[in-house]
């Protein structure tokens, strides 16, 4: 039997057909493929090679809704008994009265006086069925209506890097620009604070986007942070606080599903 | 046909199974969700991704998975003779449809059902081999929206003149010797690892023996584009490290 | 589709800030770069910000309106191709690109950039008729403006083709220039709130109030307008606007004098 050889190395850009090894030694996993005695990429993504097991994390992407997930949406439409939701995936979703708000809504009531056109919300989805139609909830921590900011779209694929690890990475653009931020699993990132800060928060998060893939993407956001706003940034206490945050419910957990968020790490 | 008409050697000295210089980039269109350009000789293409999304109209929506849906347009300007009036012909709608086809063996659209992939193909200038320079583009351009594909589609034309066997003919090469039989325009798109034939059309004549002689000296051709499509994807991420547009 | 509201676009905008970073009167980096398609008789690509258009030039004899048959036709056509925004779908031209293709198309005729007369062959007979063709590649915003820079630098590099024995042969082209005068520049104005602004970015020209598109020439002698949006310009504000972009199609001019 032929020797089992590795064409790729761990963090490589992978993309679509390419051989990443040769030989039965190795297994498939996320975003890749056997075909005969090769294992072949499926998708273009970052290659983690995890002893024998070949996997990779998505470089690009749209959305597509998972239960759980917190997502920012926009109220597109008022139905008769809720609200349809664009939560920027191929399908809306629907806020149903019953997990609108804790109130009793009476029968009848005027809708827009909770939520109207156009509104933005951070809100939860609650169900996925088979063909992807969709409910969301505004019942639970941190789920809430948004006022004022702007809204910017990023890959979703990207949104675990955005956040970081327990939500560092977020919480320094935070710091740094003393913006409020709020990042959706689905790739619409809400940025709040003085228009000049807003600005560098954009450009924070655009790079972040961007640079993904970088190793030692975490040093050239402080340093980009630092350059842009002149003030120091402490890594460690922006890691406490942002543990302390996440530890504490009652801020959204704007968390994505594990084995997504740790392939982006390259410092564990 | 007569066999005393000879080509003898390929009038821009190129070597049978040489194609033209070949130039592909991906991430060209800002608002897309992933986009390719790719460049032979003087054929240019360029395609967005948009999607998965909502298809509209809802009677094409397919409840079993997502569906591709690709549009092939010339610019006005892009033909060699008089200016291409804007709008879909019947030419346009046949490569969209069959440059669907050729991309559809390798897209899984499985988690969205209902949903579309649009892709959009521009040709700003043409010069032979655009519809094969349209699909990869797109290829490019579906990797790089992060789709699902278990491998590229690599695209160009083999044919014959005279009594060569070659790949990537222009429009010389097509026009030599037009109408007396001793031209065989074939574009072929491929799957590069399985070989699998995704696009095959005609225009001229060949022997069953010649076509088939024809693909099989061709496949090392059609890696080498693919691995031209793969890399114009690392070079994007490679330029968005370095901090580039 | 844009996710981001116009109160805060205008909120942002009162503190004198936009949301790209720009001033009020702040264009964005303009790049041109001409004859970049072979099969075109004349052609160029201009960018600004991530605004990118490609302009080709296509020229066929044809007979001439029997009231001008001395004349030429000089048209500028445009399409917003659905590959460069999600919002542009295929089908007919919409009514944003046909306003498009008229504006520049006015100020272009309105300005006798090109002698029409001096495309004649033979009069009453055949006629050279040359056609702009406008293709979007990448929007955000302030088309026109970017569109019509593209057009007068296609204009400027296009080379007649031969033309011999009643057929023109496109694989050869002569050094024949158009006779291309006046150039006419357009600057795009808009008013979001109440404050004004140049070279709008499209999520700023989606919530514009008012536009004001003035074309002018090199001497400042205005040779189209185009008034756009829904709310109603005082003519103080007219004004305002008309010296801004004369300002700004000076800088625009000379960026386009260097390219060619």
């Amino acid at each position: 039997m032929k020797e089992s050889k590795l064409l790729a190395k761990d963090k490589d850009i992978v993309t679509p057909g390419e051989t990443i090894a040769e030989g039965m030694d190795f297994f498939p996993g996320i975003g890749t493929y056997r075909y005969e005695d090769r294992i072949l990429a499926n998708q273009t993504g970052l290659l983690h090679v995890e002893g024998k097991v070949l996997k990779t994390t998505p470089l690009a992407g749209r959305y597509l809704p998972a239960k759980n997930d917190v997502v920012i949406g926009r109220v597109s439409d008022i139905l008769m008994s809720g609200w349809r939701i664009d939560i920027n995936s191929p399908y809306s979703s629907v806020l149903p009265l019953k997990d609108a708000t804790f109130d009793f809504i009476k029968k009848g009531a005027d809708l827009t006086e909770y939520f109207s056109l156009e509104d933005y919300v951070v809100c939860k989805i609650t169900q996925v069925t088979s063909q992807n139609l969709i409910d969301v909830s505004m019942k639970g921590p941190g789920l809430r209506k948004l006022r004022g900011g702007q809204f910017i779209l990023v890959n979703a694929a990207k949104v675990p890097r955005i956040i970081g690890r327990q939500g560092s990475m977020v919480s320094m653009v935070k710091k740094g620009t003393g913006c409020q931020i709020a990042v959706g699993q689905n790739g619409i990132v809400w940025i709040s604070g003085e228009p000049t800060s807003e600005i560098i928060a954009v450009e924070a998060v655009r790079k972040i986007e961007r640079e993904a893939h970088v190793s030692g993407l975490t040093d050239n956001m402080k340093k980009f942070l630092e350059e842009r706003t002149g003030t120091k940034l402490d890594l460690e206490q922006i890691k406490r606080e942002a543990e302390a945050e996440s530890a504490a419910a009652e801020q959204p957990r704007f968390q994505s599903r594990p084995p997504r968020e740790e392939s982006f790490q390259e410092d564990k | 046909m007569s066999s005393d008409l000879k080509y003898e050697k390929r009038h821009d000295g190129r070597d049978w199974l040489e194609t033209r210089p070949i130039e592909a980039k991906a991430g060209v269109i800002k608002k897309a969700d992933g986009s390719g350009y790719f460049k032979i000789g003087k054929t240019e293409a360029y395609a967005a991704v948009y999607g998965p999304r909502e298809m509209h109209p809802k009677f094409l929506q397919n409840p079993k998975g997502g569906v591709l849906r690709c549009n092939y347009n010339m610019m006005p300007f892009s033909g060699a003779g008089e200016r291409v009036r804007p709008g879909p012909s019947r030419r346009s709608k046949e490569i969209s449809m069959v440059t669907d086809k050729s991309l559809v063996p390798v897209v899984n659209l499985d988690d969205f059902p209902n949903a579309v992939v649009d892709v959009y193909i521009e040709l700003p200038q043409t010069d032979a081999g655009s519809r094969c320079a349209g699909i990869c583009a797109a290829a490019i351009a579906l990797a790089d929206a992060g789709i699902q594909m278990k491998d590229m589609v690599a695209a160009i034309s083999v044919g014959k003149v005279g009594d060569k066997l070659m790949v990537d003919l222009d429009y010389e090469e097509e026009a030599w010797g037009e109408h007396s039989g001793l031209v065989a325009d074939i574009p072929v798109a491929m799957v590069p690892s399985t070989g699998e034939i995704t696009l095959l059309q005609m225009d001229g004549k060949i022997t069953k023996e010649d076509l088939l002689k024809a693909i099989e000296q061709a496949r090392p051709v059609f890696e080498k584009i693919a691995e031209v499509q793969r890399q114009a994807i690392k070079d994007k991420f490679a330029r968005w490290a370095r901090g580039e547009e | 589709m844009t996710y981001t509201s116009k109160e805060h676009i205008i909120s942002s905008l009162k503190k004198g800030v936009r949301l790209d970073g720009r001033k009020p009167y702040e264009f964005r980096p303009v790049s041109i770069v001409t004859g970049t398609i072979s099969t075109a008789e004349g052609s160029a690509v201009v960018r600004c910000g991530d605004t990118e258009v490609i302009a080709g030039v296509k020229m066929a004899i044809g007979k001439p309106y029997p009231d001008r048959p001395n004349s030429g036709t000089l048209s500028v056509n445009a399409e917003l191709l659905p590959i460069s925004n999600p919002a542009f779908e295929s089908g007919p031209p919409s009514t944003v690109s046909i306003e498009l293709a008229r504006v520049i198309d006015r100020g272009v005729r309105e300005s006798k950039t090109i002698d029409e007369s001096a495309l004649c062959v033979t009069p009453g007979e055949a006629v050279w008729m040359v056609n702009v063709d406008l293709c979007p590649l990448n929007t955000d915003g302030n088309l026109i403006d970017v569109g019509a820079l593209a057009a007068i630098a296609a204009l400027k590099n296009t080379r007649f083709p031969k033309y011999e024995g009643g057929q023109v042969d496109y694989k050869t082209k002569t050094d024949k220039q158009l006779p291309v005068g006046i150039i006419p520049i357009p600057v795009t104005i808009v008013k979001v709130g109440d404050v004004i602004l140049v070279d709008p970015t499209a999520d700023e020209f989606e919530v514009a109030d008012a536009r004001l598109t003035v074309t002018t020439e090199e001497d400042g002698t205005i040779c189209s307008l185009q008034k756009g949006g829904e709310a109603p310009l005082s003519l103080d504000e007219v004004g305002q606007m008309i010296d801004l972009a004369t300002a700004q199609a000076k800088e625009l001019r000379a960026i386009l004098v260097k390219a060619l």
